[in-house]
């Protein structure tokens, strides 16, 4: 069988497949964002208990396998009473860990904001609350849009892991092709090309337009 | 500290609109501002001059409530300003009761902070409406008004970026006036640019100070303007004021010799 051949085969079931992981991207990334602005302002509270959580939360997520994590959802979690899908617990692993990684990038983007610009804000006597929603959190958006957008490909390629829960995105598609067909350099090769093609001709150019958008927005460089 | 020695308001017929009472700041070791004793009147202008490290800034920053001060306490309008009465006794302000005598205080920093995401008149109204809670269009009218005072109405719509170091410290003299303050306090406004652009600038504060009421501290080095402008020259020296007086008596008489220093090691500099 040609390659033609194995793709013109093949192609709906691929096609079937980076439907499923677009969509755990996507609500994976939801959640991921969620995540990261509660995570990322709690961990800059001058509340203690509230930055400990926000902590606490980071370093779990951060400091063990997003695998094991998917593990405690799907398997473990249901000995407590919480049953999920294996579609809802495949996204829930991958926004929740990413998400925290998301939660520093937050975090870095608010503290690279100048403290001039605070000071500015105090002065004209602005609630710390108006002061981040209409002068930190504007500009500090713009600062963390580039590493946010080399996130969202973490992310992506993260969501390969739910094939491991037969969740039946791409990665689970391409391996029931290689097993049917022991074409393996043609089944993994196609799933590569996929998700390259997901990765830099959707997420990159998509945050790219949305960095300019928002830099002509915010009017700045 | 012991606040039984400091009165919970100023009263009388002769309260000042700014009053240091026994201020001191120190960082670590470091001691800025020793037991300081400044009392400034409504509508009066003083310069603060000094050699760096001497304490000028903090003074405008801790009267800004910018930064927490060690010991004493700071009057506005009689009313004090780092502290606050609670059950007949001084205790140190809350956010809340810091942000409402802050409303009274506008300040012009020396590297602008313009809002780099506003345009010149959008920076402007930003404080009016989200901290007064003035009607856009209100906010726009006063906003432009002041633009208008500073000679920037023509440019109301461009972001900081594409303005020059004059025009966005115009932008911010303006900003801080939209919110009505008394005190203008304005922290090296003019060392950060060129100096053929520091006319504009000063020209501004000039106008400010001949046709409105309002008290002014201001710390500069630039003695001419220093003397051209103000009605008291206060000069610090190792976190206190070393001499203060008129200016033609601080410029041409100095009694001080750590003053008849620094001018001469400045004047000759200009």
């Amino acid at each position: 069988m040609s390659y033609l051949e194995f793709l013109y085969k093949y192609a709906p079931s691929f096609l079937n497949g980076a439907v499923v992981t677009l969509e755990q991207t996507a609500l994976g990334t939801l959640l991921a964002v969620i995540v990261a602005l509660i995570m990322g302002f709690m961990k800059m509270s001058s509340f203690i208990p509230v930055r400990w959580v926000g902590i606490v939360y980071i370093e779990i997520f951060r400091g063990t396998s997003l695998l094991v994590q998917m593990y405690w959802i799907f398997f473990v979690l249901p000995l407590f009473g919480i049953t999920l899908g294996k579609f809802e617990a495949g996204f829930l692993a991958v926004g929740l860990n990413l998400g925290a990684y998301g939660a520093e990038l937050v975090r870095g983007g608010v503290q690279s904001v100048p403290r001039s610009q605070y000071e500015a804000a105090t002065a004209l006597g602005m609630h710390p609350f108006t002061r981040m929603r209409r002068v930190i959190f504007p500009q500090a958006l713009l600062n963390m849009l580039p590493p946010w957008g080399n996130l969202l490909i973490e992310l992506l390629k993260a969501t390969a892991l739910v094939a491991l829960i037969s969740v039946a995105d791409l990665m689970f598609v391409s391996k029931q092709i290689n097993m049917s067909t022991f074409l393996s350099a043609q089944a993994f090769g196609t799933a590569l090309i996929i998700y390259y093609i997901i990765a830099r001709g959707i997420i990159t150019p998509g945050m790219r337009g949305l960095e300019c958008k928002l830099a002509k927005k915010l009017s700045i460089g | 500290m012991s606040n039984e020695s400091f009165p919970l308001k100023l009263e009388g017929g002769d309260v000042p609109m700014v009053r240091f009472d026994r201020v001191t700041k120190q960082y670590g070791d470091l001691t800025v501002l020793d037991s300081l004793d400044l009392d400034v009147k409504a509508n009066e202008m003083v310069a603060i001059i000094g050699p760096s490290g001497s304490g000028k800034t903090t003074v405008l920053r801790m009267l800004m409530g910018l930064e927490l001060i060690d010991e004493g306490v700071i009057y506005v309008d009689g009313q004090p300003m780092t502290h606050m009465e609670k059950n007949g006794r001084l205790v140190r302000a809350g956010q809340k009761y810091l942000r409402r005598m802050r409303s009274s205080i506008g300040m012009v920093f020396q590297q602008f902070n313009l809002f780099p995401h506003m345009t010149a008149l959008q920076n402007c109204m930003e404080a009016p409406v989200q901290v007064l809670g003035l009607s856009r269009k209100e906010a726009r009218e006063r906003s432009l008004e002041l633009l208008k005072l500073v000679g920037l109405d023509d440019k109301m719509d461009q972001y900081p970026a594409r303005l020059s170091g004059g025009q966005q410290q115009r932008v911010a003299i303006a900003r801080a006036l939209a919110m009505r303050p008394k005190i203008m306090l304005f922290d090296e406004v003019t060392s950060a640019l060129d100096p053929e652009i520091v006319g504009e600038v000063t020209q501004v504060i000039r106008k400010l100070h001949d046709e409105h009421s309002l008290t002014m501290l201001m710390v500069t080095h630039q003695m001419g303007f220093a003397r051209d402008i103000s009605d008291r020259v206060c000069f610090f020296y190792e976190g206190k004021i070393a001499e203060q007086g008129s200016p033609e008596q601080l410029f041409d008489n100095p009694r001080n010799e750590r003053t008849a220093m620094f001018l001469s090691a400045v004047l000759e500099a200009d």
